[in-house]
């Protein structure tokens, strides 16, 4: 009877919805909800009313990441107007010294055991979140698209998921409450792995883990690849060739084979997989960098410092770089995803970070024997490495689009 | 056509360079092992003389130039040398594995290609649409996604709850065609959604840069029906970009596979490079290094040969 109830009011809903569409010209949201409720009459007769449910669950999510993403971009309008990045954006080199300072407080209170380590870093990363925030970009930030609101509000939670790791995880990484594949109760939100650990407390380390390591790497490979590209477009001449054909060299070769056949030689530790990462994804930062400051290399005030005497760090420092940010770091976010997806293949195939250390990746091969059983906890490390990358990807786009007028017609 | 001819040739000759130095640094790299292969094959506490022995039987005790040279005469007759860890020819357990994948990648593709660039195609011609968009989310999340969890969502539905297709693909001597085609359903299934959101990004992005043309906008003008537009003034132009999106993602396609091979314990050869680099098996990484490497390689080539093919003016370079 209930079923009944629920499949009468999801069609009146989609048919009010339609109308109302139509009643104030909304052509696009017509033709959707009017689509939808097509593809419904056949997804009811094939699936009967629970594929209606899960059409009703998905859009209900669909709703709420587009509230939560409103709510956010609101939030962050009214920060920007406020101008609280202000007082940080006065003297640059105060501010970066501070941000040094207070990684390596970071650093010293982690190998003390002061159990400060994460307000450090929080301080900085608030630090670095909080400068950009500008009545400027309060006007660039009311045209941002849903998505990437949506991007923005989930690089965010993932950051402070990633920050206050132990805080917020009810019991340790590597530690063993339960029995193994023990289901869930009220003690453990997700149930225990293979091992017994507490499924859900390893996925929040698991944020701090395999993002970390996926952020060291893209940042290595971005200093690698701009640095040489940026020395290859001032300096040009052999460096310039040599580079290029190095590059050449490197993206021939696909980039997990080439990450594999580097684990497999120097075993697979944290380093070696950030060396690796950093090798393979350098050469495509580097002809990115290449090409824009090659654009701005050829300008009259590049020039004219050239013949003030300035040297080659300065023209990189003070003419190059503050004309090329804009593509450099929506580089390094679409860097970022591609190297996040290689470090998640390689720690699912067994060579990312080892045990007891929770990664999302091997989280997913251990644990995947439940799979077998219809149960999807194994799956939800997947979807958070595929949720942050769309994220990512979402406000990456809006960058690109922003800075270059990227417009197709 | 000696023009042309040159220029593949030039091309050609480009890819043996690039292939030769990556032989190079897939040998020269193991050389850079703390010790070396016999140190690693026998661990911290062999003998002096054990070390000798196994470096004599493997000719470690020549220089490396003389095995690079060795192992490269080797591996053009596909003679990989003897696995470390079972002592049997590479060639031989490789060559059926590598069979294997080049079956599922052409599946995959045979599957992929013609749907992709339609949609990519449809696509390209409702841009801004509602459904472009739709398209533009879904494909994005579908790139997004790690391969293993598309993997594991299918064999979740498909395997667990709807019990439609097996969830491992176990292979066997004997088995017709039909079976075979359903043994590797998910695997290719898998390889399909992540190419296909791929090449309907690229094809719709090279159609849309196509269709911006001035041309076009004359054929529009003078009045010509809109298919015939399409038809008669685009299609001829897209070709050359459509068939870079295909090598480019059949490309693509080799790297993919490893992780859906394991997903699906596949008996191809990106379980074999995985299993042989946890137990450290030198000559089949390097084996299967080379092989994906050149298969890379060779596919890249198939994209610049078929656009210098297709698009006239780059038979000119200024």
């Amino acid at each position: 009877m209930s079923i009944t109830v629920f499949v009468f009011g999801y069609y009146t809903v989609l048919l009010a919805a339609s109308c109302i569409a139509a009643y104030f010209n909304q052509r696009a949201i017509f033709i959707l909800v009017f689509s939808l409720t097509l593809v419904s009459f056949v997804l009811g007769i094939v699936g009967g009313a629970g594929a209606l449910q899960a059409v009703a669950v998905f859009a209900g999510l669909l709703a709420l990441a587009g509230m939560i993403s409103y709510g956010f971009r609101e939030f962050l309008i009214q920060m920007a107007e406020g101008d609280i990045g202000a007082p940080l954006r006065g003297n640059s080199t105060v501010f970066v010294l501070v941000i040094a300072a207070l990684v390596v407080l970071a650093f010293i209170s982690a190998a003390y055991g002061w159990g400060l380590t994460e307000i450090f870093v929080a301080l900085a990363a608030l630090m670095l979140i909080l400068v950009p925030l500008s009545p400027d970009t309060a006007k660039e930030l009311r045209t941002a698209p849903m998505t990437a609101a949506f991007g923005l509000f989930v690089v965010f939670t993932y950051a402070v998921l990633g920050i206050f790791a132990p805080w917020i995880a009810p019991h340790g990484e590597a530690e063993v409450i339960a029995s193994a594949f023990a289901p869930a109760d009220e003690n453990m939100l997700l149930g225990a792995d293979q091992l017994g650990r507490d499924m859900f407390s390893r996925i929040v380390y698991g944020t701090r883990n395999s993002v970390g390591l996926a952020l060291a790497a893209t940042v290595a490979a971005f200093f690698l690849g701009a640095l040489a590209g940026l020395l290859a477009a001032t300096k040009g001449g052999w460096f310039d060739q040599l580079m290029g054909r190095v590059a050449d060299v490197i993206m021939s070769i696909p980039s997990l084979i080439f990450a594999l056949l580097m684990l497999s030689i120097f075993g697979p530790h944290i380093q070696v997989i950030i060396i690796a990462v950093a090798v393979i994804y350098a050469p495509r930062v580097f002809r990115l960098t290449r090409a824009v400051a090659g654009n701005v290399v050829v300008m009259d005030y590049i020039e004219a410092a050239k013949l003030r005497g300035e040297g080659t760090w300065y023209l990189i420092r003070r003419e190059i770089l503050p004309n090329s940010t804009a593509p450099l770091v929506a580089e390094f976010g679409l860097e970022f995803c591609f190297v996040f997806l290689l470090v998640a293949g390689l720690s699912f195939l067994g060579l990312g970070i080892q045990p007891p250390t929770a990664d999302w990746g091997s989280m997913v091969r251990e644990n995947a024997t439940l799979i077998s059983f219809g149960d999807i906890t194994p799956l939800i490390p997947a979807a958070a490495i595929a949720l942050l990358t769309v994220a990512v990807n979402f406000v990456v786009d809006w960058m690109l689009f922003r800075s270059s007028g990227l417009k197709e017609k | 056509m000696g023009d042309i001819l040159g220029l593949v040739g030039k091309r050609l000759g480009l890819g043996l360079i690039i292939l030769l130095v990556i032989s190079v640094i897939i040998f020269f790299m193991v050389e850079l092992l703390p010790g070396d292969i016999a140190q690693a094959v026998l661990g911290q506490g062999a003998t002096e003389e054990n070390l000798a022995a196994l470096r004599k039987q493997m000719g470690l005790d020549q220089p490396a130039i003389v095995r690079y040279l060795d192992w490269l005469s080797g591996a053009v007759m596909f003679d990989f040398g003897n696995s470390i860890v079972t002592g049997e020819s590479v060639a031989n357990t490789i060559s059926d594995r590598f069979m294997n994948t080049l079956f599922l990648a052409a599946y995959a593709a045979v599957i992929a290609v013609p749907v992709s660039i339609l949609l990519g195609v449809v696509v390209a011609l409702l841009r801004n649409s509602i459904f472009d968009r739709v398209a533009n989310v879904v494909t994005l999340s579908f790139i997004s996604s790690p391969e293993f969890f598309l993997g594991y969502i299918l064999i979740l539905y498909f395997a667990v709850t709807w019990g439609m297709f097996p969830a491992i693909s176990s292979l066997s001597e004997g088995m017709s065609f039909l079976q075979l085609l359903e043994r590797t359903f998910l695997p290719a299934l898998t390889l399909v959604l992540v190419v296909m959101a791929h090449m309907m990004r690229m094809t719709r992005a090279a159609i849309i840069n196509l269709l911006a043309s001035p041309y076009i906008e004359m054929a529009r003008l003078k009045g010509a029906p809109p298919w015939k537009v399409i038809v008669k003034h685009a299609l001829p132009n897209a070709w050359a970009p459509i068939i870079n999106v295909v090598a480019l993602n059949l490309a693509y396609l080799i790297t993919g596979v490893v992780l859906v091979e394991v997903v699906y314990v596949y008996p191809g050869i990106g379980q074999a490079l995985v299993d042989a680099v946890s137990k450290r098996d030198f000559p089949v990484v390097q084996a299967c290094c080379l092989i994906f490497a050149a298969t890379f390689i060779l596919l890249n080539l198939a994209a610049d040969v078929g656009a210098i093919l297709t698009n006239p003016r780059l038979r000119h370079p200024k």
